[in-house]
């Protein structure tokens, strides 16, 4: 009698067991290897503290794996992810195939007005959000003050490209292997792509007209091209064609570059004495423009998505409202100091003053994001958004040849 | 005199192999040495070979972000199990070709061969829909019937090439002493085929363990094998360069290994064991 009530009480408990086990949701969440993106994973229980009935698991690839992967997945509605991590170019797209889920229920502390403006509306459609923004970013010079008092020179706010190339020139010193100027040359949309259609936009060129036809055989790209080329072959460091982005930072953290013109994240790495040889010699200014109203800088931001086949649509948006609040921020604050926090996202964080002071290249990283503008890229009318990409899924061919 | 050239034939063959061996395991040595270093060391121009402070913190960053143990193991049973299931496929068919060709035999070669010659990418999304439909997405048994699949050529071409050296004389004396076909196969076949097949064992475990494609794309976290692991630590946005060689010293270390015990059976079951 007893074992059969053992046995009873036994079975009972192992039922409330696995009814709780099964009462877990599990979200599956495609992300980038940046670091921000790191960071949020390693606070992760935080998150679940907070919402115990969801565990989180990680899947973190490569920028260029990851759009392949995720791009197959939602195009064959495998339901093998509950959050994206996608780009500024991903969410029009996305958000026309109906691919996304529209994120209206984010909470009410969410509070969606507190987007930079520019940001909300690259990852918004028809004025619904379709992704949450995690961080945004442009792109703007870093230059090195002590190399500029040496030489005399005196960097604008706004400078122009022919100050830009004299003082690149003026700087370089080749015995010494301190070089001008250092740019994306590697091959691909990611590279010198990103960095070139850029540097187009404010020469006065664009991708396509009004009527979709292709513009490279235009003054405007020649210009940008041969600009280019001679600035890298008169001032750039050597093999410059085969430097990217964690190439040019190496340069430049090593205290061989004069100037860089790169993604606005970089600037709290080479600020950083960890990883930092010129930490506290580093200036920032815009982008340079040549006075037809664009500078040469991109924006872009990693935002938080939900598949149109998830299952799990409720817990990805309490994740998704967890990531992307302004509580988040805090809580990177808190452990790992402000100028870790994911930057370009919120106008709040900009009137932060602990941000402010503990992130000297806020308030450029700010006016270069204000600066953008993807609904209007170029300098003449075009059929396209996007500033270094078109919004059509076809980019991802032509960005990458 | 003959003999002080032999000597210097065989130092100077000795040095020579040692060079080509440093040269070509050289990549390898280097990643394990960067594994070692900071992520500001790992990136200083020029590079230090081996003065530098040693830190082991790269291992305890990559197992403290993603689970090692979780992933091994997963590696493991998919390349084991795709050269456990493929041989069994393999070892009868080219059998088969090899004792009993038909007049299609060579035909049939090719057009097995002729698999390998598409790029797996082209059929990506059939195979996602199908793995999709048969929940399969993410599964260890998928990935094993996959990497089964797609080095099923390779293995068959082996084995055939292999099975063609034995003598057929052989096999018709044990038919002469009334062994039956799976005898045959089992107690004549096999053990003169060992040295073939266990390299051919060896080749597609290494073909299964490294394949990063499908492995990649059908895979999101709980059959993830190790190459997903890897990739996990490569980024075009920031210092990775220390965590990524650990990740990829942890990744290879098995392979590795195994492959350092069986060269040795290998080589000895090449020299001794068939009859030639």
């Amino acid at each position: 009698m007893r074992t059969t009530v053992g046995v009873l009480l036994g079975s009972v408990a192992l039922l409330a067991a696995t009814t709780t086990a099964s009462a877990q949701t599990a979200l599956t969440i495609a992300t980038v290897n940046n670091g921000d993106m790191i960071r949020m994973q390693g606070l992760t229980s935080d998150f679940t503290a907070k919402n115990p009935g969801i565990t989180v698991k990680w899947v973190t690839l490569e920028e260029n794996v990851l759009r392949q992967r995720v791009t197959t997945d939602i195009a064959t509605k495998g339901g093998q992810f509950d959050v994206l991590t996608i780009g500024t170019y991903e969410v029009p797209i996305w958000a026309k195939q109906k691919w996304l889920v529209p994120l209206d229920k984010l909470g009410a502390d969410y509070d969606v007005d507190d987007l930079l403006p520019k940001i909300r509306a690259a990852v918004s459609a028809n004025g619904k959000l379709y992704a949450a923004p995690f961080y945004g970013e442009s792109s703007m010079i870093m230059y090195r003050t002590d190399l500029f008092a040496k030489a005399g020179l005196n960097m604008p706010e706004k400078p122009t490209w022919d100050f830009v190339i004299d003082a690149a020139k003026k700087l370089t010193d080749k015995t010494a292997e301190v070089y001008g100027i250092c740019l994306r040359g590697k091959a691909g949309w990611g590279e010198n792509m990103a960095f070139l259609t850029a540097m187009a936009n404010s020469f006065g060129a664009r991708l396509f007209d009004e009527k979709w036809q292709p513009q490279f055989s235009g003054p405007e790209w020649k210009k940008t091209l041969v600009t280019y080329v001679d600035l890298m072959k008169a001032a750039g460091p050597p093999g410059a064609s085969s430097n990217g982005f964690n190439e040019n930072l190496a340069l430049f953290n090593a205290g061989k570059c004069a100037m860089w013109i790169d993604a606005t994240v970089a600037a709290s790495f080479v600020t950083n004495p960890k990883e930092s040889k010129v930490a506290d010699k580093v200036g920032f200014a815009l982008a340079p423009n040549t006075g037809l109203g664009k500078n040469a800088n991109w924006l872009w931001a990693w935002s938080l998505a939900i598949p149109a086949g998830s299952k799990k649509v409720e817990a990805a948006e309490k994740f998704i409202g967890w990531a992307t609040s302004k509580s988040y921020t805090e809580l990177v604050a808190a452990k790992e100091g402000w100028a870790n926090v994911p930057p370009g996202t919120r106008t709040s964080l900009y009137r932060n003053a602990d941000y402010l002071k503990a992130a000297p290249f806020a308030k450029l990283t700010l006016a270069s994001i204000d600066s953008a503008d993807p609904n209007n890229p170029a300098v003449k009318p075009v059929p396209y958004v996007g500033i270094q990409y078109a919004a059509i899924p076809e980019f991802q061919g032509i960005g990458t040849r | 005199m003959a003999r002080r050239v032999a000597v210097a034939h065989t130092v100077t063959a000795t040095v020579a192999a040692w060079i080509v061996g440093f040269v070509i395991f050289f990549p390898i040595l280097w990643m394990a040495i960067t594994s070692f270093k900071t992520e500001l060391e790992a990136f200083n121009t020029p590079p230090s070979f081996l003065l530098f402070q040693w830190t082991t913190e790269n291992y305890a960053t990559v197992q403290e972000r993603s689970n090692y143990l979780h992933h091994a193991p997963n590696s493991i049973i998919i390349a084991g199990g795709s050269t456990l299931v493929a041989m069994v496929i393999a070892i009868p068919a080219a059998w088969s070709m090899a004792f009993v060709p038909s007049r299609r035999t060579r035909d049939i070669l090719l057009w097995i061969l002729s698999t390998k010659m598409m790029p797996a990418v082209g059929v990506l999304v059939p195979i996602y829909l199908i793995f999709r439909d048969l929940a399969l997405l993410d599964s260890r048994i998928g990935l094993l019937c996959i990497l089964c699949l797609s080095n099923l050529p390779i293995v068959v071409w082996m084995l055939f090439t292999y099975f063609k050296e034995i003598p057929k004389d052989i096999l018709e004396a044990s038919r002469m002493d009334g062994a039956t076909i799976g005898r045959e196969l089992v107690y004549v076949l096999t053990p003169m085929a060992v040295p073939g097949i266990a390299s051919t064992i060896l080749l597609n475990v290494i073909l299964a363990w490294n394949e990063a494609f499908w492995t990649l794309n059908l895979s999101t976290s709980e059959a993830a094998p190790l190459t997903v692991f890897i990739a996990s630590y490569s980024s075009p946005e920031g210092l990775f360069w220390a965590k990524l060689s650990a990740a990829s010293t942890l990744a290879i270390a098995p392979i590795l290994v195994l492959g350092w015990f069986t060269q040795r059976q290998l080589v000895r079951g090449l020299t001794f064991g068939a009859v030639k």
